[in-house]
């Protein structure tokens, strides 16, 4: 938590609460947009869990790293895993890579206007497609078709404006949390 | 709390992200060299998970329910136009049945004909359909105490659908023939060949392996084959279609996409395990 100078009053505990809800948000969304991912609604194509872990991981790495930290990442990416039957380790090291890109960029990147950090993010999507397509054709010791990468940024790119408009009021909550 | 300088506080929060990609392959590994475990961790999430899913079932299948009778209503006139004409056809075809099944019980009894036992099935909803991009796999809930096993095959109304590979107390999971994983010895039914139908993770498996000089047809039925001893023979798979750059392919009679409810049926066969399970010789749940 970052500290600001000045003498302020002690936070009240629901002050407190607030801002620890405040702050455990993107984690949390996240975990559950992964396990509502599952619910079958009948849409035939790609998979929704990683389309929707990934605007999160990549816009929380960019514009507020400290509440979606490293682990948390790693956690995530078991998590799709686990629910997916993927290989174990896949789905967290290509999250990982998108974090440490989006986090080494991230001050470029967060200059750059909501189009264009669109299509960053679409750039990141296909970054975590080839890390996945890389280590499951490793492990599974078989030459895998890259096929199934498209409909995944499609639907990527379909659903990241609806993420982000919800997360740029989190986002606008959580400063506004930490400067009271 | 442990009070630290701040360079080594720095020092530490460098070291994370690195720590988080090691842990990373270390769990690659580990789930690569001992499936036991990462099996047991997948199994423990989906029985902890299954009753919230089987809760949430409930009111997407009533709004699901809700926009498929609003859509029945706008296509009423065409769709009664369409069954009738079906209806037609079909009584034709009953008529037909009626008289080859008479027959056939009569060419049976002269043959003194064994029959097959009919498999016991266990009835499951599917509660979550697991896809990543390189897995398919549907989630069932189960009540406690269900007689499910791992090898059990899968079929909705209309077909095959895969095998269970996963067993909870709660839930089980069923490999979807569209799967990278899932291989299905299969007999092409108008030349009577066998095949190998393998899954490319797109919606129509691969035809494989067929014998030299008998190349399938477009728009043949195929079956499943009890080669193997893995799945019992007969069991409608789906028909032949070929790919515009000519692999042939099987478009399943099954509705992978709109799986609802499935028949998970004991046939007792356990010649060729799931995927998952063919690194050891028995699961662990049997030996215990």
């Amino acid at each position: 938590m970052a500290r600001v100078p000045g003498i302020r009053p002690r936070r009240t505990v629901w002050q407190r609460l607030d801002l620890v809800a405040r702050l455990a948000f993107p984690v949390v969304s996240a975990v559950l947009l992964v396990i509502a991912s599952d619910i079958p609604l009948g849409l035939p194509g790609a998979a929704l869990g990683p389309a929707l872990v990934l605007p999160c991981v990549a816009f929380w790495s960019v514009f507020r790293p400290v509440v979606m930290p490293a682990p948390a990442v790693f956690a995530l990416g078991l998590l799709l895993d686990l629910l997916s039957g993927a290989p174990l380790g896949v789905g967290s090291l290509g999250l990982l890579t998108v974090h440490a890109v989006a986090l080494r960029w991230r001050r470029q990147i967060a200059r750059q206007s909501f189009a264009r950090v669109w299509g960053i993010v679409l750039g990141l999507t296909l970054l975590y497609g080839a890390v996945v397509y890389l280590m499951t054709s490793l492990l599974r010791f078989a030459i895998l078709s890259p096929e199934p990468l498209l409909p995944q940024i499609a639907l990527t790119a379909a659903v990241y404006p609806a993420l982000a408009f919800g997360f740029i009021r989190a986002h606008r909550g959580i400063a506004q949390a930490m400067a009271e | 709390m442990i009070r630290l300088s701040i360079q080594t506080r720095q020092a530490l929060s460098r070291l994370v992200l690195p720590a988080a990609f090691v842990s990373a392959f270390v769990v690659m590994l580990l789930g690569k060299a001992d499936t036991v475990i990462a099996e047991g961790a997948r199994v423990a999430l989906a029985d902890a998970l299954a009753p919230a899913y089987a809760a949430l079932a409930e009111p997407i299948g009533t709004a699901g329910a809700a926009i498929r009778e609003v859509q029945a209503l706008w296509q009423m006139r065409s769709e009664n136009a369409r069954l009738r004409e079906e209806n037609e056809r079909l009584r034709r075809w009953h008529a037909t049945a009626l008289s080859l099944e008479a027959e056939n019980a009569r060419l049976k009894a002269q043959l003194a004909w064994v029959p097959e036992i009919a498999g016991q099935f266990t009835t499951a909803r599917v509660v979550a359909d697991q896809g990543g991009l390189y897995a398919r796999a549907a989630l069932l809930a189960l009540a406690p105490g269900h007689s499910v096993a791992k090898g059990q095959v899968a079929l909705d109304e209309r077909g095959i659908v895969g095998r269970v590979t996963e067993v909870g107390a709660r839930s089980a999971r069923v490999l979807l023939l569209t799967d990278l994983n899932a291989r299905v010895p299969v007999m092409l039914e108008r030349s009577g060949a066998r095949a190998l139908l393998v899954g490319t993770n797109a919606a129509r498996p691969r035809l494989q392996h067929w014998p030299e000089g008998t190349l399938p047809q477009e728009g043949e039925r195929v079956v499943t084959s009890a080669e193997a001893n893995a799945f019992p023979a007969g069991l409608p798979v789906g028909t032949v279609r070929f790919a515009p750059n000519g692999a042939a392919e099987v478009e399943l009679f099954a509705r992978l996409d709109r799986l609802e409810i499935v028949r998970l049926f004991d046939y007792g066969l356990r010649g060729v395990l799931p995927p998952e399970v063919t690194l050891r010789p028995a699961s662990p749940r049997e030996r215990r």
